[in-house]
């Protein structure tokens, strides 16, 4: 039994929701991947900033990317960058480890939709999924 | 030791390991998601941490023993250690790890040999209860029961 979830974040709602996530611990990489897989989606994986833009340049489109700050070769704020100016219009929710509130903005500034500090919780996740689900609706013009 | 007394004792273990502080509520979320389909999923994820662990110590052994000291490379290393550890809920090694942080900061090589043996053994300290307290689940599951959540 899962606590905390409610029927809007249920697995039906997610199937057609494809995720990424961008981080370069392994550690992290399983635990993210397992959260999400637990509100039914499955995850695609990668290890920093420029495994994800090269997915971009391949015409790989995600719903959601979960980037990590402190990365090698490229890092969270560059790729997130990259990404924006690329075009992209995924969601893009920073996980950083850093609390400083400077380089939430520093993050942020380079254009995520959100940005939470680690460790990811389902709560969070919830969120997110809620936010996702509410702008994939087209006729759903009752929300601001 | 009949069933119901093994698993009132791991209960009772695993509340004191909480309320000392050794693990958080990012561990209770670790719990809850392992299910079914993932019956392994804490004690995967705790032996990959502790691989990493013993991995990235070793690294800040060496590191901190090179005459000329890369505080760059010590911090990306203690900030992994901070981030896997505070996944996991082993609050006092992350905790730890800031303050080691803040000591490459401050480039002061004593202080971060300091903390390098602070965190050295609140590691072993947290490594060698959650190894009880899976050895306690196990002898719980041989012994026909399940484990109390």
């Amino acid at each position: 039994m899962v606590l905390g979830i409610d029927a809007s974040s249920s697995s039906l709602s997610n199937k057609n929701l494809s995720v990424l996530v961008v981080d370069d611990d392994p550690l992290i990489r399983m635990l993210h991947d397992n959260y999400l897989k637990h509100f039914g989606l499955k995850p695609h994986v990668v290890e920093n900033g420029k495994e994800a833009v090269k997915l971009f340049q391949l015409g790989i489109y995600f719903n959601l990317i979960l980037m990590d700050n402190e990365m090698p070769i490229m890092n969270g704020v560059e790729a997130t960058k990259v990404l924006r100016d690329m075009g992209s219009t995924s969601m893009i929710v920073g996980v950083t480890s850093r609390g400083s509130p400077s380089e939430m903005q520093t993050f942020m500034e380079a254009g995520l939709d959100f940005c939470f500090e680690k460790p990811l919780t389902f709560d969070m996740i919830d969120f997110i999924l809620k936010e996702l689900n509410m702008n994939d609706d087209d006729d759903d013009d009752t929300n601001n | 030791m009949d069933l119901v007394q093994l698993q009132r004792q791991l209960v009772d273990y695993r509340t004191s390991l909480y309320h000392e502080g050794f693990l958080d509520e990012q561990f209770t979320q670790l719990q809850e998601l392992q299910d079914e389909n993932n019956p392994d999923f804490v004690v995967e994820v705790v032996s990959l941490y502790f691989e990493d662990s013993e991995r990235l110590l070793n690294e800040l052994s060496k590191a901190l023993e090179q005459q000329i000291i890369d505080f760059k490379r010590i911090d990306a290393h203690v900030h992994q250690f901070k981030g896997s550890s505070s996944s996991i809920g082993a609050q006092r090694v992350q905790r730890l790890c800031i303050v080691f942080r803040n000591y490459c900061e401050a480039q002061n090589v004593e202080g971060c040999l300091k903390c390098l043996q602070q965190v050295k053994h609140e590691y072993s300290i947290v490594k060698t209860k959650l190894e009880s307290m899976f050895q306690l689940e196990r002898q719980i599951l041989n012994a026909g029961g399940s484990v109390p959540v």
